[in-house]
């Protein structure tokens, strides 16, 4: 019955975005209608050959896997490619030949770099938080994933997302909002599947069998509601014509920057802060084989984050039209954010006491303990940016930058890659990895990309904070703007370089994962007959 | 007096005050006396329920594990 109601909604999109791709008025709402048209007509037709025919009773007593299967690949992929094109621009910046002028107004550095960043916090990061909060929240709950094929939903309806988002870019489907940039059609998708996935874990939760909601899931609905609302609101658009993909905000000048950086600085709290650590809260006492070092610290770490985080945003927006008053706070909660960083990287940390011994032959957990440590670094170098003083030297310079990068690589990919590593030969059922060796490549070829990455851009963005405010004895700049543009080739090279390593260590990641879904050999029959059949 | 100036002396006095008090419970509430045990409880939820579900009611069969 219900896939009657199916083919209707979808043949009705699918005239929608018929008329919609004749109708559009910019390339890129034009190339957006043509692939909803294609999606909805191949969906027509497979749910048409799928209707009548006998449904398959999913199995109430096994865990739902296939689909964190296929996040576990969309990850590995989607990191690879923003990972790759984060070296090119880098590339591109050390070397703007590579602005190729056939590819003028597609493939300059403005229109790939957030095609970059989209691609590596919301498609590497989104899938790799969507997965492992899959994987979490049924194993710490004791239940299957709640809403049966919701969560097929979630995954397609997401990297749907994905796609119309990085097309968007190209084709200069933008609203100009750091991290925010889809237009409203592409917000409006995605908030449909964002509730799809909000729904799919508050239900996971409320048929637990576990007491207790364990603090990894704190985190995680913690980071689904947060970025829901943040979404909303930053996202308050008015179309120019629903056949087109211009929209107009509904804040306008300061207002629209604080409610910008408000969703901005929260990505950074929420998405890529407060999600990886509910996968730091299961996967490290997992690896490590014991229990997290203190449930107390970890309660007090993820309020303090709640209560914290919400108000750091105003720090993105020193000397500017903001009031004092509301930059001066941004500052305070930034500093005292601090303290519960340390706190869960010292929990994070300590859980190994006892386990040090690991370290040295189990380079998954070392890949772990980095990123703990990555977490640490920049939840201390952020609050110290956004001290005013020190901002006024480090903003709109190359140290933000490497300061993103030393978290988005140092603590959001370390940590991925360890969950990677972690969940690949349970979800296909094998014994052990592939190869450790290359495990321990990744590892040193990732931690020495990060380092040089993060060294270069310290480097280039201290030293070009440092040319635009020198004044001769007359008062008069002594540098132009040129000048540090010149003066900073050396480094990004070495950024650029950083960055191969980084994207080279993937590859190895990749190829490693792919032997061991293929190659390495399965758990015992016993314990694989346990994972097949399921018990009556 | 305006909206702006009312909200703003609302969240430097009463508002603060509230969610300052809520954060202060929260944490004395983790440090009650006997949430140790509890507490040690949760933190071993990772290490059960690896493979399968915990059984549903009404099935008499316990879950291998």
């Amino acid at each position: 019955m219900i896939n009657y109601l199916k083919l209707i909604v979808l043949g009705l999109v699918a005239i929608f975005a018929m008329i919609a791709a004749s109708y559009a008025r910019d390339v890129a709402y034009q190339v957006h209608a043509i692939i909803i048209l294609a999606v909805a007509a191949g969906m027509f037709i497979w749910t048409l050959r799928r209707t009548d025919e006998p449904v398959v009773a999913t199995p109430q007593n096994e865990y739902m896997d296939d689909v964190i299967r296929a996040g576990v690949i969309a990850t590995a992929f989607w990191g690879v490619i923003g990972f790759a094109a984060g070296t090119f621009i880098a590339f591109q910046l050390a070397f703007p030949v590579l602005n190729f002028d056939w590819a003028q107004g597609y493939a300059n550095f403005g229109r790939l770099r957030p095609l970059h960043t989209s691609a590596v916090i919301f498609a590497f990061g989104g899938n790799a938080l969507i997965a492992t909060s899959f994987y979490i929240v049924q194993r710490t709950s004791a239940a299957r994933l709640w809403g049966g094929n919701m969560a097929w939903f979630v995954f397609w309806g997401y990297q749907l997302f994905i796609v119309l988002a990085a097309t968007g870019y190209l084709l200069g489907g933008t609203q100009s909002k750091e991290y925010a940039e889809p237009e409203w059609y592409v917000d409006l998708w995605l908030t449909i599947v964002w509730l799809a996935y909000l729904a799919i874990f508050v239900g996971t939760i409320v048929k637990r069998k576990e007491p207790h909601i364990y603090v990894a899931n704190w985190f995680f609905l913690s980071f689904i509601l947060t970025v829901a609302m943040l979404h909303v609101f930053n996202n308050l658009s008015i179309p120019v014509s629903i056949w087109g993909s211009k929209s107009v905000q509904v804040f306008s000048g300061v207002q629209d920057a604080m409610t910008q950086w408000w969703y901005g600085h929260n990505a950074v709290g929420f998405f890529l802060t407060a999600g990886f650590l509910g996968m730091m809260y299961y996967f490290v006492p997992k690896q490590a084989e014991r229990p997290v070092f203190s449930y107390k610290l970890s309660i007090i770490h993820f309020w303090a984050l709640i209560f914290l985080y919400i108000w750091a945003g105003p720090h993105h927006l020193h000397y500017t039209a903001l009031p004092d008053w509301a930059s001066t706070l941004g500052m305070v909660f930034s500093v005292i954010l601090w303290m519960p960083s340390w706190g869960g990287m010292i929990n994070g940390l300590m859980t190994l006491s006892g386990a040090w011994d690991k370290l040295r032959t189990d380079p998954v957990i070392r890949m772990m303990v980095i990123s703990i440590g990555f977490y640490g670094m920049s939840t201390f170098e952020g609050p110290m940016m956004s001290i005013r003083a020190v901002n006024s030297l480090s903003h709109y310079t190359d140290w933000t930058i490497g300061h993103v990068h030393s978290g988005a690589l140092g603590w959001n990919g370390m940590i991925t890659f360890g969950a990677l590593y972690y969940l690949v030969p349970k979800l296909w059922n094998r014994e052990r990895l592939y190869s450790l060796q290359l495990v321990s490549w990744h590892f040193w070829l990732a931690t020495i990309g990060i380092v040089l990455y993060a060294a270069s851009m310290w480097v280039t963005g201290i030293m070009e904070g440092l040319m635009w405010r020198e004044v001769d004895a007359n008062g008069f700049l002594v540098w132009s703007f040129a000048d540090t543009v010149g003066a900073k080739l050396p480094m990004y090279i070495v950024r650029a370089l950083g960055g191969v390593m980084f994207v080279a260590g993937a590859v190895i990641m990749v190829y490693n994962l792919w032997m061991t879904a293929k190659a390495a050999p399965a758990v015992d029959a016993e314990a694989a007959n346990a994972h097949a059949t399921p018990a009556e | 007096m305006e909206t702006y100036s009312f909200l703003r002396e609302l969240a430097d006095s009463w508002a603060l005050l509230v969610m300052f008090s809520i954060f202060i419970g929260i944490g004395l509430w983790a440090f009650r006396p006997g949430s140790r045990a509890i507490h040690d409880d949760t933190a071993n939820i990772p290490f059960r329920h690896d493979d399968r579900p915990a059984p549903l009611r009404g099935d008499d069969k316990p879950a291998a594990d």
